[in-house]
C-alpha cells in the first residue's frame, strides 16, 4: 500500500467552540509520535463567534509552512465547509457533524467526499456534547490509519488531574468517532500516514521560543502591555519568571513598557518588552533614549497586519521600516529577523548578549505566522546559552576614580563601547541623559562633542556583519535567487526544492539580520544569480528597498509581494518563480 | 557620613530665584540627615527646568524623556530594590504628558518617591499654560486666559490609591526637607507636590502668593494624616493651600506583592539556568 509522507488536516467551526484545543490535541499527539507538525490558526479579533480554523500539516520530515492542499477537513458547521472545502485536493474528504445536515458546495461534489457523522450525538451518548471534538479526532484517526489511542497520552495529561472518569469519557468519545468512521465501509487507503521517525521534537510557537530564550538568557524583568500576537511572550513569562525571582509588570501602555525596560536595564537587570506594530509606534521616543543613553534593551515586535489597527490577527511583515527608521534622530541598533522557532530561541539569547556587548537597543522582528504557528522544533542546544554582560567597569577602574570625580560611563574608546556600571556601585557615579552629553554624561552641546559622540555611537557597527545574518540553500549559480525574510523560509524552501527537482537552478537567501545589514554577503550571493526576486509580506517592498538603500545592485531585481493577510504558500512562490523566467513557462 | 557636598552635582543653571533651588537644597539636606550614600541613590528626572535636578544632585542620575520619569524610575527600583529611587519633574511633565503614568504609579505602589516641582507653567519652553495653571491665567498659549479647569494632583493622588501624599513649598526649606525625609522613608509610592515658583514666567504664583495662602498642616495638631476622609476634605477646599503630610497609609509595595520576586538587586546575580532546569521548563512543549 502506498503511504503518505505527509498529510494536511484542518478543523473549523465557530470561535469559542473548542476548535483550538481540538487542533492542539491532534497536533501534540502526532508530534509526540515523532511526526513533524506545522499548525497555523485562522482566527478573528473577537472572542465568541466568527469562523476559526486550525490547519495542521503532518509530515515525516520537517516542513516550515502550511501545505498547498488539504486532505481532510473536519467541520463543526456549514460555514467551515463553504469557506474551506475548496482547499481540498482531488479526492479529499470532509467529515462533518450530521447535526447541521452538512452539504458540499455544488462545484465540489465531483471532487471531494463528504462523510456526515453524528459528532454531537455520539458525544452526548458518551457523556456530554462538549466532547464532540474528541469524536471528530476519532474519525480522523481511523481515516489516517492511526490507533484510536493515538491521543490517549495527551488526553490523560489534559484531564488526568481532574478525574479519571473525564479521561475515560473523552477516550470513549474518540473511540465512538473511530468506530463510526469504520462503519462507513469506505476506502481510506489514500490517507494512510507512513510511520514517523523515532526522533523526539518539541511543539512550540515562535512566541514561546522567544520567551523561553529570554528566560534562558537571564532576562528577569519584563514590562509589557498586552497586544495580539505578542501577548503569549508576556503570558509565558508571567508563569515562569517568578520561579527565578523575576517579574512581569503589566504597564499602562507601551510607552511605559519601554521606559520601564530602560530603567530596569540601567538598574542592571536583563530586561525586555514585547509588542506589535501599534505598540512599537508608541515606543519610538523611548527607543531613541535607549540608543542615546546606550542602554541595553531587547524589544520583541511580532508584526501583524497594518497600518493602524489593521489586521490584528493576520500575517504581515510591514514593520521593518518602522523598526529601522521609526525613531527620530540617528541611533545604533540591532534588528534580528529569525525565521523558525529554533532561531527565535537562539536570536533571543543573542539579542541580550548583543544588547550588552554593543550597549544599544536590540529589536527582534517576528511575524504573525512565526509568532503563532505551532511547529515541531529540534531540541535546543543549551551550550549555546552563554550570558555575556559586555564591558563592565572593573573594580580597579572604579577604585581609581578620584573622590568628587564622576565615572566616565561614555568614555570614547576605539570601538565606541564604554565600560558600564550599575547604580549602587561605589565610584561609579555618572549622569545619564538623552541630551547630548560628554564622557561623564553631562550635557555638552559643543559641535565637536556632538560629532565625536555621534561617531562613537554609530560606529559600533562599522563593517560588522553579525554571525548567521543570512542563510543560503540551493544552487551556487542560480538562474533565480529568492531573497526572503522571517517565517517565509519554509514556503520558499519548498518551492525552491520543487523547482530544483525539475532541473531548474534556484537559490534561496533568507535574511536574518536587518541591522547591521549584511550587505557584503548578500551582494556576493546576488552576483552569482541571473535574477533576484525579493519575496516579502507587505505592499511596498520594504526589504527590496532596504537592499537598494544599502547599495545592493543587480541588473534584474524584482519584488514579489503578498499582503492579503496570509503567509506565502509553497505553490504561490513556485508559480511566481516560474513566471519570472520566460524559458520556464512551458 | 555624607555631607551636603557629597550630594552636589553639576552647578545649577536655573534662573536666579527659581524655586527649584529650594527643592535641590532640601533634597540634599534630607539625604544627609537620612544618612544616605550618594551611590545608593538614583534621581530619575523628566524634561523641563525641573528635570535638570538629576544633573545637579550628586547621586546616580538618569535624565529621561518628557513625562516618562515615573515608568523609568519604577524600572530602576524593580531591578534593584536596594536603591533609593527618586523620580522628579515639573507639573507639565507629570500632570500633562505623563499623567497616565502618574495615576498608575500610585496604584502600583512601587517603593519610590516622586517629587513634582509645580510652578503652574511650562518653564523650559518659555512660558506656556500648564495643566495646573489656574483658569484665566494668561500665558503665551492662552493670551486671553486659560479656559480649562486645572488638574488637582492631590485629589487625583488620593483617588488613585497613593500610599503617601504630601505637599511642600520651596520657600520653606526646613518643612520641605522634613517632608522629603518622610517621603523617602515611606515604604511605597510617595508623592510630594512642591510649589516651586517660576520667577521668570509666572508672575501670579509667586513666593509672596504662597506665603500668604499656605496653611501648614504640620501646625494643626488635630489633623490626622492617616484619615482619608480628612485628607479628601482638605484637598477639596478651594480657599486654602495646605502643606504638610496630607495622607499616609501602610500598604504592601508592588515588590512585596509580586509573587516570589527577588528581594535583592538583580544586577549582580548569576542568572544562568542549568541544562537540567532548562530541560524541565521544556517538558510542557512535549
Ligand atoms: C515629547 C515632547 N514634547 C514636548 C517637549 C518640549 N518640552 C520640554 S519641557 C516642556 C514642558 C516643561 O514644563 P514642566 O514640565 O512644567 O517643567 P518646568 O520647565 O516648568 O520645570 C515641554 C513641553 C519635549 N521635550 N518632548
Ligand atoms: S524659567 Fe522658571 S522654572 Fe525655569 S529655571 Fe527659570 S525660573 Fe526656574
Amino acid at each position: 500500500m502506498h503511504m503518505l509522507q505527509e498529510l494536511s488536516w484542518k478543523v473549523g467551526g465557530q470561535q469559542g467552540e473548542g476548535i483550538d484545543s481540538t487542533g492542539k490535541t491532534f497536533a501534540t499527539s502526532l508530534n509526540r509520535m515523532g511526526y513533524f507538525i506545522y499548525s497555523y490558526r485562522h482566527f478573528s479579533s473577537r472572542i465568541k463567534g466568527g469562523h476559526t480554523n486550525d490547519r495542521v500539516r503532518i509530515s515525516t520530515v520537517r516542513k516550515n509552512s502550511v501545505a498547498d492542499e488539504l486532505d481532510i477537513l473536519l467541520a463543526f458547521d456549514q460555514e467551515t465547509i463553504n469557506l474551506n472545502a475548496r482547499e481540498l485536493r482531488e479526492g479529499g474528504i470532509v467529515i462533518a457533524d450530521s447535526k447541521f445536515s452538512p452539504t458540499l458546495p455544488d462545484n465540489l461534489t465531483q471532487h471531494v467526499h463528504l462523510y456526515s457523522i453524528p459528532f454531537t450525538k455520539l458525544a452526548e451518548e458518551n457523556g456530554a456534547a462538549i466532547m464532540k471534538n474528541m469524536v471528530a479526532l476519532g474519525t480522523s484517526a481511523y481515516v489516517m490509519g492511526l490507533s484510536p489511542d493515538f491521543c490517549a497520552p495527551v488526553i490523560q495529561s489534559m484531564f488526568g488531574r481532574k478525574s479519571q472518569k473525564i479521561v475515560d469519557q473523552n477516550m470513549a468519545a474518540v473511540r465512538a468517532g473511530y468506530d463510526a468512521m469504520s462503519s462507513q465501509n469506505a476506502d481510506f487507503s489514500g490517507f494512510q500516514l507512513a510511520p514517523a521517525t523515532p526522533d523526539q521534537h518539541l511543539l512550540m510557537i515562535g512566541n514561546e521560543a522567544v520567551a523561553f530564550g529570554a528566560l534562558a538568557a537571564g532576562a528577569r524583568v519584563m514590562p509589557a502591555y498586552p497586544i495580539t500576537p505578542a501577548s503569549d511572550v508576556m503570558e509565558y513569562l508571567i508563569k515562569k519568571l517568578p520561579s527565578v525571582g523575576g517579574v512581569v509588570v503589566q504597564t499602562e501602555d507601551e510607552i511605559a513598557a519601554l521606559n520601564m525596560t530602560i530603567g530596569a536595564a540601567y538598574g542592571g537587570a536583563r530586561a525586555l518588552t514585547a509588542t506589535s506594530g501599534p505598540g512599537l509606534a508608541l515606543m519610538m521616543e523611548a527607543l531613541g533614549l535607549a540608543g542615546m543613553t546606550e542602554t541595553p534593551v531587547v524589544i520583541i515586535d511580532t508584526q501583524r497586519g497594518g497600518p493602524s489597527t489593521g489586521l490584528p490577527t493576520k500575517h504581515e511583515q510591514s514593520d521593518m521600516f518602522a523598526a529601522l527608521f521609526g525613531n527620530h534622530g540617528e541611533i545604533p541598533k540591532v534588528v534580528l529577523t529569525p525565521s523558525t522557532p529554533e532561531e527565535c530561541f537562539y536570536a533571543t539569547v543573542d539579542a541580550f548578549n548583543y544588547a550588552e556587548k554593543y550597549q544599544c537597543p536590540v529589536l527582534i522582528l517576528t511575524d504573525l505566522a512565526l509568532s503563532l504557528a505551532s511547529q515541531s522544533v529540534t531540541p535546543f542546544d543549551y551550550n549555546y546559552v552563554q550570558i555575556d554582560r559586555g564591558n563592565l567597569a572593573t573594580p580597579e577602574a572604579l577604585a581609581a576614580v578620584e573622590p568628587g570625580k564622576m565615572f566616565k560611563r561614555y568614555e570614547r574608546t576605539e570601538n565606541g563601547i564604554s565600560p558600564r556600571v550599575f547604580p549602587g556601585q561605589k565610584g561609579g557615579i555618572h549622569h545619564v541623559t538623552g541630551v547630548e552629553h560628554n564622557e561623564i554624561g553631562r550635557p555638552d552641546e559643543a559641535t565637536s562633542n556632538h560629532i565625536n559622540m555621534m561617531n562613537k555611537r554609530l560606529n559600533k557597527f562599522a563593517d560588522i556583519e553579525l554571525q548567521g545574518s543570512i542563510s543560503y540553500t540551493g544552487d551556487n549559480e542560480p538562474e533565480v535567487l529568492v531573497v526572503g525574510v522571517g517565517s517565509s523560509i519554509g514556503a520558499i524552501d519548498e518551492a525552491v526544492t520543487r523547482l530544483r527537482n525539475q532541473g531548474i537552478k534556484v537559490g534561496h537567501a533568507q535574511v536574518k539580520v536587518l541591522s547591521p545589514f549584511p550587505t557584503k554577503t548578500l551582494q556576493e550571493y546576488m552576483n552569482r544569480a541571473e535574477r533576484v526576486i525579493v519575496a516579502e509580506s507587505n505592499a511596498t517592498g520594504q526589504l527590496f528597498h532596504l537592499m537598494q538603500f544599502h547599495g545592493l545592485q543587480h541588473k534584474a531585481m524584482t519584488s514579489f509581494l503578498k499582503y492579503d493577510g496570509t503567509p506565502f504558500m509553497p505553490k504561490e512562490v513556485e508559480a511566481h518563480l516560474k513566471g519570472a523566467v520566460p524559458a520556464w513557462q512551458q | 557620613m555624607s555631607t551636603i557636598n557629597d550630594f552636589k552635582g553639576e552647578k545649577p543653571t536655573w534662573c536666579p530665584g527659581c524655586g527649584d533651588y529650594g527643592v535641590l537644597n532640601a533634597l540634599q539636606r534630607a539625604s544627609v540627615e537620612l544618612g544616605m550614600d550618594p551611590e545608593d541613590m538614583v534621581v530619575v528626572s523628566g524634561i523641563g527646568c525641573s528635570g535638570k535636578l538629576s544633573a545637579y544632585f550628586g547621586s546616580y542620575g538618569l535624565h529621561t524623556i518628557h513625562g516618562r520619569s515615573l515608568p523609568t524610575a519604577q524600572g530602576v527600583k524593580v531591578a534593584n530594590r536596594d536603591l533609593t529611587v527618586i523620580a522628579a519633574g515639573g507639573d507639565g511633565d507629570g500632570y500633562g504628558i505623563g499623567m497616565g503614568h502618574f495615576i498608575h504609579a500610585m496604584r502600583r505602589n512601587v517603593n519610590i518617591t516622586y517629587i513634582v516641582m509645580d510652578n503652574h507653567i511650562y518653564g523650559l519652553t518659555t512660558g506656556q499654560t500648564s495643566p495646573t495653571s489656574d483658569t484665566g491665567f494668561v500665558t503665551k498659549t492662552a493670551p486671553k486666559g486659560a479656559v480649562e479647569h486645572p488638574v488637582h494632583p492631590l485629589q487625583l493622588a488620593l483617588a488613585s490609591g497613593a500610599s503617601f501624599v504630601a505637599q511642600g513649598f520651596s520657600g520653606d526649606i526646613p518643612q520641605l526637607s522634613m517632608l522629603m525625609k518622610e517621603a523617602i522613608s515611606h515604604k511605597g509610592f510617595s508623592l510630594l507636590n512642591v510649589f516651586s515658583p517660576c520667577v521668570t514666567f509666572n508672575k501670579q504664583n509667586t513666593y509672596e502668593f504662597y506665603k500668604s495662602h499656605i496653611v501648614k498642616l504640620t501646625d494643626d495638631a488635630t489633623y490626622d494624616p492617616t484619615s482619608k476622609a480628612q485628607a479628601l476634605l482638605r484637598v477639596s477646599q478651594e480657599d486654602a493651600i495646605y502643606t504638610g503630610i496630607i495622607y499616609k497609609e501602610d500598604r504592601p509595595t508592588y515588590e512585596e506583592m509580586a509573587p516570589n520576586f527577588s528581594e535583592t538587586g538583580l544586577a549582580t546575580q548569576d542568572h544562568s539556568l542549568s541544562a537540567d532546569e532548562l530541560e524541565k521548563l521544556l517538558v510542557q512543549f512535549q
